[in-house]
């Protein structure tokens, strides 16, 4: 790395992270100068507290909204490639499929929720989440593969076909191959849904059914322990963060050798 | 270095008669169809007649789904050995022969025979496009590996043949490189050392080096000839600069449009090697003079 990029590192770094400070502190010094109750808006430094305090309490929750969230996130992996490939194997099974996949995934989460729930049963709220958040994380995996499967180079594909490559070959040494930036920027949209479909089919299940952090919020709200429900929502923001971090890396890792969106390019 | 010439253009031999006035033509095109080579004199580095043919196509056609007469009643005859440019205007359906030559697309009438029965695409034939067309997630090596792959040769196994196809193109050294890492020419490279590694017997060219600068392309081209004299390799080749098919091939077959057809088969018998010595003298410009007045027959219809 030389000396311009390795400011420009520092300074990419530096700067948000010196905002962020500047904004807590501005916020900790108006909640302190006007007096603010902490149930309306408390100050970082309580929140951090809280945090630290409750952490017994915010940690199974969190756990919980993260094993949900990354199960569901894996099953749209495997689901929405899975039935990507099928689709491109089959023109008819994709037009008889994907208008029902869109069905799925235009109708609001929250509206099907309900219904979920009582189906999967009130005792097995963690499994009704689970599909919840699946339905919601689904979806762009197979649009951006199914696409991405049908985006190879046309004259790869006839050259596939000169040299006799089965249907196998051309799918797992080209379609497959072809697909894979696609299916990354299709997992950085679907991970994040993953989460907000986890929180938002907690909400719904509510009653304390379900014990992760969006039970948490919802828990701390009534109790009007606000600090609480800050740590939890920082909480969930982190994991939200982590997420996104693991994947862009993820797709740095795979793509930085070949593909256009991963090249650092100078001029 | 030339023989020394008896008659006007002596190293240019039109096969067909005398170019019959246009309304001639149009009425009947197949009047100056070619389907036989006049025979060269002796004493020059002929070509085409003698040599027996690889391919022959007889008579093929090529209609689209929307109507579109891609090819009309075609007949072209390949010899071992030939280094033929199919030479003409876009939409004279020069690629859609090269294609249905290598067995991609379906012929709508017409047939193609090999010599020695069936030929086995796989091995026999080598395709190279107009862009590199390689897969820009694998390295050069892998790139150039596909072939043998896809029949079932392992990386390891194929080592050597990788090796020996790198260093004809001049790219040794290059395995571990991206595709993206590479010039256009050093591309192009790779993509002609991919279609070089079965070995085949017919290399089919569709102009590979039309989105190359003209210095890449004046040296990829010494190299081509390079290679192909070196064997016993038949190349066809599909361009629409007359320059490059002069400079290239003993063989040129002019096409016209609308439909696509056969409309003069040249004979180049000017002697191999050509360097730059042949490049900048006199009978290369004659000749591309000649080829250009057919290419403006081919235009004018």
């Amino acid at each position: 790395m030389t000396t311009p990029e390795r400011l420009l590192l520092a300074v990419r770094i530096i700067l948000p992270l010196a905002v962020g400070a500047m904004v807590l502190g501005i916020w900790e010094f108006l909640v302190w100068y006007y007096r603010i109750p902490k149930f309306v808006l408390p100050p970082p430094s309580m929140i951090w507290r809280s945090l630290i305090d409750d952490f017994g309490t915010l940690a199974p929750s969190l756990w919980l909204t993260l094993v949900i969230t990354m199960e569901a996130f894996a099953l749209a992996v495997i689901g929405g490639v899975a039935l990507a490939v099928l689709f491109s194997q089959s023109r008819i099974l994709e037009l008889a499929l994907f208008p029902y996949a869109v069905i799925l995934q235009v109708t609001p989460v929250v509206a099907i929720a309900p219904l979920v729930i009582i189906w999967v049963g009130l005792d097995q709220v963690n499994e009704a989440l689970l599909i919840l958040a699946w339905l919601v994380a689904f979806f762009p995996i197979l649009s951006n593969t199914t696409i991405g499967l049908r985006s190879a180079d046309h004259n790869l594909h006839n050259l596939f076909q000169l040299y006799g490559a089965s249907r196998w070959q051309v799918l797992t040494q080209l379609q497959l191959p072809s697909a894979l930036p696609y299916l990354l920027s299709g997992m950085k949209i679907s991970g994040g849904l993953a989460l907000i479909g986890a929180v938002v089919a907690e909400f719904v299940a509510g009653s304390g059914s379900a014990t992760g952090l969006a039970w948490r919020i919802v828990e701390s709200g009534n109790r009007l322990n606000i600090p609480r429900m800050f740590a939890a929502l920082l909480l969930l923001s982190a994991l939200g963060i982590i997420i996104f971090m693991v994947l862009t890396a993820l797709q740095h890792l795979l793509l930085r050798r070949w593909h256009e969106s991963a090249m650092r390019r100078e001029n | 270095m030339f023989p020394a010439p008896s008659f006007p253009c002596p190293l240019f031999f039109v096969s067909s008669q005398t170019s019959p006035p246009l309304q001639n033509a149009a009425a009947k095109p197949d009047a100056v169809t070619v389907q036989t080579l006049a025979a060269s004199p002796a004493g020059l580095t002929g070509t085409g007649p003698g040599r027996k043919p690889l391919v022959t196509l007889s008579r093929i056609g090529k209609t689209y789904a929307n109507g579109t007469v891609a090819l009309r009643d075609v007949d072209l005859s390949i010899g071992r050995a030939e280094f033929v440019s199919l030479l003409g205007p876009s939409g004279c359906g020069k690629s859609t022969v090269l294609r249905l030559i290598a067995g991609l697309g379906t012929l709508s009438s017409g047939r193609i025979e090999w010599a020695g029965g069936t030929v086995d695409a796989r091995r026999d034939i080598g395709f190279v496009f107009q862009e590199p067309t390689l897969m820009p997630w694998a390295t050069v090596a892998d790139n150039v590996w596909l072939p043998l792959k896809l029949a079932g040769v392992g990386r390891r196994a194929a080592r050597d043949r990788i090796a020996e196809v790198l260093e004809m193109v001049h790219l040794q050294g290059f395995e571990k490189a991206y595709p993206r890492e590479l010039s256009g020419g050093m591309k192009m490279r790779v993509s002609i050392a991919r279609a070089l590694i079965t070995r085949p017997s017919v290399l089919l060219m569709d102009e590979p080096f039309a989105s190359l600068d003209e210095i890449t392309r004046s040296r990829l081209s010494n190299d081509l000839l390079e290679l192909w004299r070196g064997k016993d390799w038949t190349v066809v080749f599909v361009t629409h600069s007359v320059f490059e098919s002069v400079y290239l091939s003993n063989r040129i077959v002019v096409m016209a449009a609308r439909p696509g057809r056969v409309i003069a088969d040249l004979d180049i018998a000017a002697p191999y090697p050509r360097g730059e010595d042949f490049r900048t003298g006199v009978p290369y410009a004659e000749l591309c003079r000649a080829v250009s007045a057919e290419l403006r027959r081919a235009m004018e219809g």
